[in-house]
């Protein structure tokens, strides 16, 4: 009999927020106490990577919540990231204060630089963290409220859905290209300096975010695996493969997506939010609809509607990108395109996929224990 | 008695086709009835119709004394206690058997009631009584995916049962069956129409017989007889359009 846990969760879903709680003890111990020449060192930029990786990974995660179990492929989930980072660099855009290099004790460098003589009303607030950290997920969370309102009442789905997603950020690129939106154009915002009163490129500071991103992983990954685990989860599984026979049983499918929607854009706000600090910057680069696809590539690689599937795969592909663009970048994109032709073709339930038949192969190698009772119910 | 379906001159065209014309059909709580017809003659359609898949042009049509579907949207009329088995079975094949009948147990449909549901005693229960009845005790792990076409046409079967709806509505239960599982199949309606209302649609004549219901007969869109199957097979225009193919 497997394990499961109160909740309906099962004992297997523990490894990868272990493995993460683990990251988050090992990686600051080893940039900030372990001497460098040690093999058990690790550098301040090493830990920056890898914090970087579980960001993409946090919002590969939300996609799949979305993808791999509603199947809404959504090719815009790169918006609800970029916007949870806008909201924290405005925050850390405020930290500066008047250490900026006009000096201004309220206005952001690029506010002095563009002749505005006030704060805009919507930067109101972002001075104070609770409040930057509510509209990390509040923000993205409206937003895709809000679309999805409209789109899953409107009964939009499959590819015309995947299109408009598309456009949603395509928008939200041209907008905050304009330098009169308020978010520093095409510069984004950057040159942050602190992030509650410590500063930023501090090691000790570094290890934290990368301790606070496996966390927030590790959080939002079980939160994830309990829905999917719930009743709520299988009416998503079902509503994926028969939309139709579901509204037949009686669920307003409309609301299952909406929910599962905003919750997802939540999350891959809170990864943006994360991001941002350890990247140094956010730009309207973040928007664009390239960006969104490679988040769909990562969770296809690794394996769709499986979560742990998402998380592999973000890490691996991330993983390839950083040794591929320092040793030939100029086939980095057409690497990517082959991962995804390979992996559609030949490995259509991803890594983990194949990493589950081989394993279930080896298995049935073994003799079968004759007491061997499937379970799904008591 | 208050009738608990009553269609009267529903239409609905297709570009101009019409499926259905001008159709009326009345059943009483309780009742079983069978309706048959040629390809085409607009059975599927009628139940679009009240499952609130499809919207008439024109036509009234009421559930349960006073509820005018046409204005409902397909949860809310499945939630009214309106079930409803495809012509194509469709159960949910990447959940298990036992995942397919808990989806569709009496229970709130809400996503935040959902996400907290908990298998009650009583739920387990029921489930098993009617893996038992659907005779798929010994497969309630398997996915859904993996069942016999028949043992897909029982699962969706014990998932209406599950719902415990009031009006049933059934197309083509037996297609793709063998001649034992038909029999069962009209057993099990049988037994489930002694405390609900169905409408089954069938082109196997055995099995309308085995029911031994009132039958309608439809014919482009519209009803062409009403009554005992042996009245309805008798009709020269039934012969004609349908029986003596
Ligand atoms: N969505 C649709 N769009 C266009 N035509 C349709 C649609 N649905 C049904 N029709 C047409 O309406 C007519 C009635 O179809 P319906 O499926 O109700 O027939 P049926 O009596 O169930 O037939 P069968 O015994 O083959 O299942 C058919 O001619 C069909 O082609
Ligand atoms: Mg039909």
């Amino acid at each position: 009999m497997r394990m499961v846990l109160p909740g309906g969760l099962d004992r297997s879903k523990l490894v990868l927020p272990i493995l993460l709680l683990a990251a988050a003890v090992y990686v600051p111990v080893a940039v900030l106490l372990i001497p460098e020449g040690s093999p058990f060192a690790l550098s301040v930029h090493s830990a920056g990577l890898f914090g970087k990786y579980l960001c993409y990974a946090l919002l590969a995660l939300a996609l799949d919540l979305v993808w791999g179990y509603c199947g809404i492929l959504s090719l815009g989930h790169g918006a609800f990231f970029a916007l949870g980072g806008y909201a924290m660099g405005m925050y850390l855009m405020r930290q500066i204060g008047p250490r900026g290099v006009y000096g201004h004790p309220v206005l952001p460098d690029f506010m002095v630089f563009l002749n505005w003589q006030e704060l805009p009303w919507y930067w109101y607030g972002f001075n104070h963290f609770p409040f930057a950290a509510l509209m990390v997920l509040l923000v993205p969370g409206l937003l895709a409220f809000a679309f999805g309102w409209f789109a899953f009442r409107s009964r939009v789905t499959g590819v015309y859905l995947s299109i408009i997603t598309q456009a949603l950020t395509f928008a939200l690129l041209l907008a905050f290209f304009r330098n009169d939106m308020g978010f520093g154009g095409n510069n984004g915002l950057t040159d942050f300096k602190e992030i509650l009163g410590f500063e930023l490129q501090a090691p000790g500071t570094r290890a934290a975010l990368f301790a606070a991103t496996a966390l927030a992983l590790a959080l939002c990954y079980l939160l994830a695996a309990w829905v999917v685990s719930s009743k709520a989860g299988k009416v998503m599984t079902a509503l994926r493969d028969a939309e139709s026979r579901v509204r037949f049983l009686g669920y307003d499918v409309e609301r299952y997506k909406l929910f599962a929607w905003t919750l997802s854009a939540m999350m891959a706000g809170l990864a943006g939010a994360l991001y941002v600090p350890q990247v140094g910057i956010i730009n309207p680069g973040e928007f664009a609809p390239a960006a969104s696809i490679e988040a769909v590539i990562w969770v296809a690689v690794g394996g769709r509607g499986t979560l742990t599937g998402a998380v592999i795969g973000a890490v691996m592909v991330n993983f390839g990108k950083s040794w591929f663009t320092s040793a030939m970048p100029e086939f980095w994109l057409f690497a990517l395109g082959g991962l995804f032709v390979l992996v559609t073709l030949y490995l259509p339930r991803g890594v983990l996929g194949l990493v589950s038949d081989l394993w279930s192969r080896a298995e049935s190698h073994r003799r079968r224990r004759p007491d061997d009772v499937p379970q799904a119910s008591p | 008695m208050e009738s608990l379906l009553y269609l009267d001159g529903v239409t609905v065209s297709f570009d101009g086709f019409k499926a259905l014309n001008g159709l009326s059909l009345v059943l009483q709580p309780g009742e079983m009835r069978a309706v048959i017809g040629p390809n085409g003659a607009g059975k599927t359609t009628m139940m679009d119709v009240i499952t609130g898949k499809t919207r008439p042009q024109s036509g009234t049509v009421l559930f349960d004394g006073g509820t005018d579907l046409t204005k409902l949207r397909e949860n809310d009329i499945a939630t009214l206690g309106i079930g409803r088995k495809f012509q194509r079975p469709t159960v949910f094949e990447h959940l298990s058997v036992w995942d397919n009948l808990e989806l569709a147990l009496k229970a709130p449909r809400g996503p935040f009631s959902t996400l907290m549901w908990k298998a009650a005693a009583e739920h387990r229960a029921r489930i098993n009584e009617i893996l038992a009845v659907i005779r798929l005790g010994d497969r309630r792990d398997r996915l859904a995916g993996g069942l016999s076409h028949g043992e897909k046409q029982w699962l969706e079967i014990g998932m209406l049962l599950a719902q415990e709806p009031r009006l049933l509505l059934v197309d083509e239960p037996v297609a793709g069956m063998t001649d034992a599982e038909t029999e069962q199949t009209a057993a099990l309606l049988r037994d489930v129409a002694e405390t609900r209302s169905v409408v089954v649609v069938e082109h196997d004549m055995h099995f309308v017989r085995a029911l031994g219901v009132k039958v309608t007969c439809l014919h482009e869109g519209s009803v062409l007889a009403e009554g005992s199957l042996d009245s309805v097979s008798a009709n020269q225009q039934v012969i004609d359009v349908y029986l003596g193919r």
